[in-house]
């Protein structure tokens, strides 16, 4: 049967699928930083959708910049001083975070250490797994971060490197990001996610009617960061650099939190909807203030920083007004309109 | 640094000595913080995420008074702490007593994105630049150890202030309303006791003590948009290790993760003490959720 949603899903797939083709001919000068931009915009929205797998059950962890980092991490250095290709190195990262989630999840669920217990834990978690990666400097550059060894002309199969081809790493992060919501929607669609809606409500009367609530947040928990950790390593390979700053540690965390909260956590689109808009926020910024001379003038160097004082300043009105977020607000607007 | 723990033997010396010391004095700084959050979150339920970036614009404001306006530092300290204290009540006001029905975790979140906006602010109007009042108090020497006068005075101060708020919480009509409110949310208002009034009152308090800090930090530490992020995650650590709200436990935790941080940093180096401490945070809580000296709820 061919309903109005799935013409609507391939409508957008169509689209999504000729998008560098459209970007050629709409801005055929500057194609390669539409296209940068649009690359950046998918892994984070990859990133915010595994984060939303938790965060939609009220375990509001601030650890996922741990996860991206070790996800990145682990990737480059088992490539850049063991030659091992990312082949194997993105899922020996992905089990590692995922252990590294195992540890810290088991004692937070069995303890039932919820809420804002449960945020600053993970948050300690976060700083823990940066001031490893800081300390570990002989390895990992400390501070000033580290690149990935560039195999031949940094176009490599056996390494995985793809971004001087900006298209085809457009379309490799188009998979992995359809995969990302696929996941989503199996989730969604899964008896765990009755079972953990039922525990983040009321966690006794959960398990009084035999949900394993610890093997349930365990469960989701371990998906979660493995996801963290691919979007992390996939980041690392893409943009050739990663620092302790950009893709670990609790400025990460902060960011993915608030984005999906911007976006919508219990929606599907939700979090990618997060990354439109905070991508494209700091880049028209950027590009705005670049040209707009007395903006410039006004605030010189530190004008970068404006973006962020924006998006703090909108995070804080989403919270107040729009707890639901972009997406969940106009689908309940929406939602009530038809049904009216 | 060749090996990781290549350099790691410390052994009882004058190093070691001089690095528990020294731990002891950043103790009183860490507790001075640590007091404040514990107040706002025993009373109104809720962590300023943001509480460390309170303390960097009250930073950010004495340098501007001192440097800029050219008034004297014990003015600019006043001013510095008037600040911060208004600061604080504003963003209760404006940003706290909106959610306060909202699910605890957005009043946690909501003052994240305060985080952001403060940390913006600074960089817009400071610059990323190091700033510093290019103070200099010495040190003073035992034998080959030498204490920098700036921490002997930090840890005297801090000490100081929180004797001060004891009092005024024990002894006052305002500090009494403020301890029973905190014990009893829903009986209070009964009582005739003006929540919103205490809640806004607290607010100021807390950030009264942000300033403090923030007047007791210029003399020690460079001033930078960021230094919210070195000292924030700490200050939480030390009140969840202490036990959320309990003001003397926070105090003791201070002490422990301080010990962590100096010893740590004086044997290995800086980044490894606060790890250990980090970690050491989490193998408690896993043992004893509620903290060291919390009440098991």
């Amino acid at each position: 049967m061919i309903t109005q949603k799935t013409i609507g899903w391939a409508i957008g797939l169509v689209a999504l699928l000729l998008l560098p083709f459209l970007t050629q001919l709409v801005f055929p000068e500057t194609d390669r930083y539409y296209l940068h931009l649009i690359i950046q915009i998918l892994i984070w929205a990859f990133i915010y959708t595994g984060w939303s797998l938790m965060g939609r059950f009220g375990l509001t962890s601030l650890g996922h910049g741990a996860f991206t980092g070790i996800g990145a991490y682990v990737t480059v250095l088992l490539w850049n001083f063991a030659g091992i290709t990312p082949w194997i190195g993105i899922p020996v990262a992905m089990i590692v975070a995922t252990i590294a989630g195992l540890l810290v999840g088991y004692p937070c669920f069995r303890l039932r250490i919820t809420g804002h217990y449960f945020a600053l834990l993970t948050l300690a978690f976060t700083e823990f797994i940066r001031l490893c990666i800081i300390g570990l400097r002989d390895w990992t550059g400390g501070s000033l971060g580290t690149q990935p060894a560039r195999h031949g002309d940094g176009l490599s199969f056996f390494a995985f490197q793809f971004e001087p081809n900006r298209v085809l790493a457009y379309y490799i992060v188009l998979v992995i990001w359809l995969v990302g919501l696929a996941i989503w929607i199996k989730v969604d669609r899964s008896m765990d996610r009755y079972a953990l809606d039922a525990a983040s409500q009321d966690e006794d009367a959960a398990a009084s009617v035999g949900i394993d609530v610890t093997r349930e947040k365990l469960k989701i928990t371990a998906l979660s960061a493995a996801m963290c950790a691919f979007g992390g390593a996939i980041y690392g390979q893409y943009q050739m650099y990663i620092g302790p700053e950009t893709i670990a540690g609790l400025g990460v965390s902060l960011n993915i939190v608030f984005a999906v909260i911007a976006g919508g956590i219990w929606s599907l689109f939700g979090p990618t909807f997060g990354a439109v808009f905070t991508q494209v926020l700091a880049e028209a910024l950027r590009v705005g203030l670049r040209g707009s001379e007395t903006l410039s003038k006004l605030l010189g160097q530190s004008a970068l920083a404006l973006d962020t004082f924006i998006y703090g300043l909108l995070l804080v009105l989403f919270i107040i007004y729009m707890p639901k977020g972009v997406v969940g607000t106009l689908a309940e607007r929406f939602r009530r309109k038809s049904g009216a | 640094m060749l090996g990781l723990f290549s350099s790691l033997d410390c052994s009882l010396d004058i190093f070691f000595v001089e690095a528990l010391i020294n731990g002891v004095l950043l103790a009183g700084l860490l507790a001075l913080l640590a007091l404040g959050l514990n107040l706002i979150f025993g009373v109104i339920d809720v962590v300023w995420i943001c509480y460390a970036e309170l303390v960097m614009i009250g930073m950010y404001a004495i340098f501007f008074f001192v440097q800029k306006v050219g008034v004297p530092l014990p003015v600019a300290f006043l001013l510095g702490i008037g600040i911060v204290a208004i600061a604080g009540a504003l963003l209760h006001d404006l940003v706290i007593r909106p959610v306060l029905d909202q699910p605890p975790i957005n009043q946690l979140l909501v003052t994240g994105g305060v985080l952001f906006l403060l940390q913006a602010a600074a960089t817009m109007a400071f610059g990323i630049e190091f700033r510093n009042l290019g103070i200099s108090l010495g040190s003073v020497n035992f034998g080959d150890m030498s204490f920098a006068w700036s921490r002997i005075i930090t840890f005297a101060v801090a000490l100081g202030a929180m004797i001060l708020l004891w009092q005024f919480l024990t002894r006052t009509y305002i500090g009494t309303a403020i301890r029973a409110i905190s014990q009893d949310r829903q009986i209070m208002p009964l009582m005739g006791v003006d929540q919103k009034k205490i809640y806004l009152a607290t607010s100021a308090i807390g950030g009264g003590l942000a300033g403090l800090a923030a007047c007791l930090m210029v003399l020690q530490y460079d001033i930078y948009p960021q230094i919210g992020l070195q000292f924030g995650p700490l200050t939480f650590m030390i009140c969840v290790l202490g036990g959320l709200g309990n003001m003397v436990g926070g105090f003791v935790a201070a002490f422990i993760i301080a010990q962590f941080i100096t010893i740590g940093g004086s044997c290995v180096a800086t980044e490894w003490g606060y790890a250990v401490a980090f970690l050491f945070f989490m193998l408690v809580i896993f043992v004893r959720p509620q903290g060291l000296f919390g009440a098991k709820s």
